[in-house]
């Protein structure tokens, strides 16, 4: 997904994203740049935080990433709360960034482990960032793929949906559907995800993960084995 | 509209002269109902003014998280300073989320005005130039936009009808208040790469700093420094505060006090924790 991209950006609190991104840029052969949040050694921003911002507004960030509380089957996400606005039952941080890179970046990866009916929900309750425009609105950017802990969707901006192309480790499209809150589509032949060759699985707990525990530590540790 | 009757006076005097003072006299220095520009975690947190905001029982502050926020904003509301909240988002990073931010919106008693990082950025960029608003792409469709009723969505007027976009309204806080490295005698401020901090500055009516250490020199003598420098003349007061950013970390200078990060985000999950935190870290102390 991220291989055609020159810059992918990452933001707070994504340390599986900042993985691949790394992964990337190495495999780029030092072609690709890539911005972690929060890694000095992988920011060339002087002019504050804005500069990533005015960056992506004008194409000049190809890849993001995004979590959800929810994520609903339009690719709408929310970071905002469950529960009616303001006094939500249940209060997350808010939206960040969202609202804005969600037009602006031509691929946002949605990235969420748990794949579960409460995250994956029919429609959320707070739209921090919309997943679809009506036509005459000027967008960029959207949804492109949704990676859970079972499975990968592309999205389809057209039709506003997702489409099922792979599961992980054996598991079977109809355990996906029983684990999902929202309808989607699904490729005609929906394939195993292939798992990562050992010169990946080396060089992601060997050279990214020793990068990586300068920003995430306890993450390099715990997920990737990494001794620090 | 409220507004503190000191910082209106300091709105038609420009001040001449920036002061030496202490932590404890800028912290004075913010009214209550004041509106005050934050900074992120990480770029100059000045936590100790925060510590001795809460000492002299701040109220009624209109906090605004350029653009985000963490413990320094969960505590101000949790210790009642703040009535108002205009954030991206708040959370303590990696010790979790921020309870005392989350308890007070969803119980009502903090006005919580949703923004997204950019329109901070944008609002606070409008104040810089003097101008009404700042029009911003992408948006729409967020429930952001429903919910921010000061927020208009228009027509590009440039176009040739259509091609909605959002104005964001300037956001002019009374008081940017920050941490840096240092300032010189004559009150000019080095704030190296963190920008954000000079747009705060030159949006505010006014801006408190608390600094490592005082520069002996003048920081324009030098062109190296002077680029990283924000005048005095937008500065009223400096505070020399050694690590005036703990318990929290300032990038490039030290990491953050990870005992004390912890203890608060498990504290802070309940009222009575926080209640303890706060009695027996920051109210019984005099520094951070």
């Amino acid at each position: 997904m991220l291989a055609d991209a020159r810059h992918i950006a990452v933001g707070v609190s994504s340390p599986l994203p900042a993985s691949a991104a790394l992964l990337a840029k190495h495999r780029s052969g030092g072609a690709l740049r890539v911005s972690i949040l929060g890694d000095p050694s992988n920011t060339f921003w002087s002019d504050g935080g804005k500069e990533l911002f005015d960056c992506a507004a004008q194409g000049r960030v190809d890849a993001f990433f995004f979590s959800g509380a929810q994520i609903d089957g339009q690719g709408n996400i929310n970071l905002v709360g469950i529960g009616d606005h303001p006094r939500a039952k249940v209060r997350f941080g808010g939206s960040y960034g969202s609202a804005f890179l969600y037009y602006m970046v031509p691929k946002i990866i949605l990235f969420r482990p748990d794949h579960d009916p409460r995250v994956l929900v029919p429609k959320v309750d707070f739209v921090s960032a919309a997943g679809t425009s009506p036509p005459g609105v000027w967008r960029r950017g959207g949804p492109y793929a949704l990676v859970t802990g079972k499975a990968v969707f592309m999205f389809n901006r057209d039709r506003g949906r997702f489409r099922l192309v792979s599961v992980h480790g054996g598991a079977t499209p109809e355990e996906v559907r029983d684990a999902t809150g929202f309808d989607f589509d699904e490729e005609n032949e929906v394939i195993d995800t292939p798992p990562p060759d050992e010169t990946t699985l080396s060089l992601i707990r060997g050279t990214i993960g020793k990068e990586i525990s300068m920003t995430y530590p306890d993450f390099a540790r715990r997920t990737l084995g990494v001794a620090v | 509209m409220r507004y503190p009757a000191a910082l209106r006076q300091d709105l038609g005097n420009i001040i001449a002269v920036t002061i030496w003072t202490t932590v404890e006299d800028l912290a004075e220095r913010i009214p209550d109902g004041a509106r005050v520009a934050l900074i992120r975690d990480g770029c100059g947190i000045a936590m100790a003014v925060t510590y001795a905001l809460i000492r002299r029982k701040a109220r009624d502050l209109r906090l605004v998280n350029m653009p985000t926020g963490g413990m320094q904003t969960d505590l101000l509301i949790g210790a009642g300073c703040a009535v108002e909240l205009e954030t991206s988002g708040v959370s303590l990073g990696e010790y979790g989320p921020a309870p005392r931010f989350a308890a007070a919106v969803t119980s009502g008693s903090l006005a919580i005005k949703e923004a997204t990082c950019p329109a901070i950025h944008a609002g606070l960029q409008a104040s810089e130039k003097g101008a009404p608003f700042m029009p911003l792409r992408g948006i729409l469709g967020s429930d952001i936009v429903r919910v921010r009723h000061d927020w208009r969505t228009i027509d590009n007027p440039l176009g040739d009808g259509g091609d909605p976009l959002v104005v964001i309204p300037a956001i002019a806080p009374d008081i940017a208040l920050f941490h840096c490295q240092m300032a010189d005698d004559e009150g000019n401020v080095w704030v190296g790469r963190e920008r954000d901090l000079v747009t705060m500055a030159h949006a505010a009516a006014t801006t408190l700093v608390s600094v490592e250490e005082r520069y002996d020199g003048n920081l324009f003598a030098d062109p190296a420094l002077a680029a990283g420098t924000l005048s005095s003349f937008y500065v009223s007061a400096i505070a020399p505060c050694p690590q005036g950013s703990l318990p929290l970390s300032f990038a490039g200078h030290y990491e953050g006090d990870v005992e004390a990060l912890r203890a608060y985000a498990t504290a802070a999950r309940t009222e009575e924790g926080f209640r303890t935190y706060l009695a027996q870290r920051v109210l019984a102390g005099t520094g951070p």
